[in-house]
């Protein structure tokens, strides 16, 4: 689903160039579920930016579902993230003024759904995953497992191919850890969405079945399916 | 949802930043809308006022006076009957009416008078007071297009409105109201001018002009008892306004350049000079808001923008295009600039309705056009002063939320 080729990523710093990814190359499989791991520094989100689309590669190539994204403009790779992506972030990533329904229906705007699909389909992704009582509220109304939750709900709205964690359960306590990943598992499983998380914590990398740590901008292991 | 919606949620979300950048502009656009609607009623006073002073272009001696014309000073030049005629078969657009005059000052028993010969429908047509007095009304004379009475009258013809009627009769006069009191006349009366003997026609109503001190007689009378042949004191024009705009005087000048010619306008001078000031003060105040406006919306924007940086970053991560992201700001611009134009509409048009008879002794009512051109002033100063906030907003990278963790 997702390949890479010699994948590096520099940075032009005022103590000279730092190299935040090197050479770095992987295939991942469609129904993955992937943990990122390594020290702070070491350039697991600097990959997950790269493969989400967010930010472009200093040199190297990577590819989805065999299409080429390395030379996409930003408009092609922000249609690419709007069709294909869905997002969770540690800090939940909500837009403060729009109620948890509106944040959820956005990514289905920005795919110019009819308004009334876009509050059938929110609503019953909130349903599913235990807010349809929470729709109305804002994000500072909810405690920050609903908004996590929220999050999750956003990213799955419209369908996505794979969705791109950033630390998501960082915010979080243990318990609701647990649901989260438990969560996202679950879709990833049911729905076949591949999954890829970038964390610090040992329990969270262990719900990967592709585990990947990197040390210096360089992939250290791969533990899983594409070893 | 859609990006509209959006805007609107987010302004509404922070009402008091709204407040406070549309401050700016709703008194910038208050001020201009005040001062052109109080303009534009002022610019309808001083019509109304040159439609009742009547002719509005007097043709004078070279070496005459204004004072002479009024003053009907007896040694005061003249100029020849035939320019009448120059002007009359000359090509020149915009002379609705000429009225030919003599004016000299005379003595009945030992009361001083003014003697005026005119030739009749002319005068009284270029005179709207005395229209209601029932004399002359088959004569139209107007700048306004012909409405329906005029055509029955034959009137859209513009050679019969040039032509020039004698009807008042070599032996009748016309008496002003100040000279009917002083010497107590009545209609078909005899008078003595002169040596001559004249029948009262009519006596004329109050005008509360010179006229009401003047009787009125034959040109072809006045010119035999002062003994001047074939000349003329003055040639009261009636020009229409649009025509002086466009010119008249200058052509009437090349047409009879040896003699003096000039508009009547001593009357509304001061409101002339007062509309002036406040257009020129319009302009200025369109200048000043044209830059406080954009600066205010532009500061409002740019801080707005700062402010969400970390929103605008989510919605180019779940995949907003830099251009809706300039779409985003622009509309909220365009917003607060329809808001800005109808209050800003309102307020000036509040304004002009109290101040109007304070400053400008005229009433005021609302002009709607006006909500059209506040809007659109409005509009272009917010989305001029969003530009740069609004293309720095679309640089904004998708991932900035994840970096200010």
């Amino acid at each position: 689903m997702i390949k890479t080729q010699n994948l590096s990523k520099k940075y032009n710093h005022k103590d000279g160039v730092v190299h935040a990814l090197k050479n770095i190359s992987l295939s991942i499989e469609k129904g993955s579920f992937v943990t990122i791991t390594g020290a702070s520094g070491s350039g697991k989100t600097t990959l997950l930016l790269i493969l989400a689309g967010l930010i472009r590669a200093t040199s190297g190539s990577f590819s989805f579902l065999e299409k080429d994204l390395t030379h996409l403009t930003d408009s092609e790779l922000a249609y690419f993230r709007r069709k294909n992506v869905g997002f969770i972030m540690q800090s939940f990533a909500l837009i403060p003024y729009l109620t948890a329904i509106q944040n959820v229906m956005m990514p289905l705007a920005l795919n110019k759904v009819n308004p009334t699909k876009q509050l059938a389909t929110a609503t019953e992704v909130l349903e599913n995953i235990g807010l349809g009582k929470r729709i109305n509220h804002l994000p500072k109304e909810l405690s920050a497992g609903q908004q996590q939750r929220v999050a999750i709900a956003r990213a799955l709205v419209n369908n996505p191919s794979i969705i791109f964690a950033d630390e998501p359960t960082g915010n979080l306590d243990p318990g609701l850890s647990v649901e989260i990943l438990d969560y996202l598992k679950d879709i990833n499983v049911k729905k076949n969405i591949t999954v890829i998380m970038v964390t610090h914590s040992p329990v969270a990398a262990e719900y990967g079945n592709v585990k990947i740590h990197l040390c210096d901008g360089q992939i250290n292991s791969i533990i899983g399916k594409n070893e | 949802m859609n990006l509209l919606k959006l805007v609107w949620i987010e302004l509404w979300n922070k009402k008091s930043q709204l407040v406070s950048s549309l401050t700016a502009i709703v008194i910038g656009i208050g001020v201009i809308v005040g001062i052109r609607t109080i303009n534009v009623f002022s610019e309808k006073a001083i019509a109304v006022k040159l439609d009742n002073l009547g002719a509005n272009i007097l043709v004078l001696p070279q070496a005459a006076s204004i004072d002479d014309y009024y003053t009907s000073d007896i040694d005061a030049p003249t100029i020849p009957m035939e320019y009448v005629e120059k002007i009359l078969t000359s090509d020149i657009k915009g002379v609705d009416n000429l009225s030919p005059k003599l004016t000299r000052r005379i003595t009945i028993g030992n009361k001083k008078f003014v003697l005026t010969g005119i030739q009749p429908k002319n005068e009284i047509a270029s005179k709207p007071l005395w229209q209601t007095t029932g004399f002359g009304k088959e004569l139209q004379v107007s700048c306004a297009p012909a409405n329906t009475e005029n055509k029955s009258h034959g009137l859209e013809d513009e050679k019969l409105k040039r032509k020039v009627i004698d009807s008042l009769k070599y032996e009748e006069c016309l008496i002003g109201a100040q000279v009917t009191k002083d010497l107590n006349l009545k209609e078909k009366e005899k008078l003595k001018i002169q040596d001559k003997e004249f029948t009262v026609a009519k006596l004329l109503e109050e005008t509360g002009t010179v006229d009401d001190d003047r009787i009125f007689v034959n040109l072809k009378a006045a010119q035999d008892i002062f003994g001047i042949e074939n000349q003329i004191s003055a040639i009261e024009i009636m020009g229409c306004c649009n025509a002086i705009s466009d010119g008249l005087l200058s052509k009437l000048r090349n047409l009879l350049p040896d003699t003096r010619i000039t508009t009547i306008n001593q009357i509304v001078s001061t409101q002339i000079e007062t509309n002036k000031m406040m257009n020129k003060t319009s302009i200025i105040f369109l200048i000043i808001i044209l830059f406080v406006g954009s600066i205010s919306i532009g500061n409002y924007m740019w801080a707005n923008v700062n402010e969400r940086r970390k929103e605008i970053g989510i919605l180019r991560m779940i995949g907003t295009f830099k251009s809706e992201i300039y779409k985003i700001l622009l509309i909220k611009a365009s917003i607060l600039g329809l808001i800005g134009g109808i209050l800003g509409y309102c307020l000036g048009t509040i304004a002009a309705y109290y101040m109007g008879p304070v400053f400008a002794q005229i009433q005021v009512s609302p002009i709607p056009l006006f909500v059209l051109w506040a809007v659109l002033i409005s509009v272009s100063i917010s989305i001029l002063g969003s530009l740069l906030p609004a293309y720095f907003a679309a640089k904004i990278e998708p991932f900035s939320n994840m970096q200010e963790e």
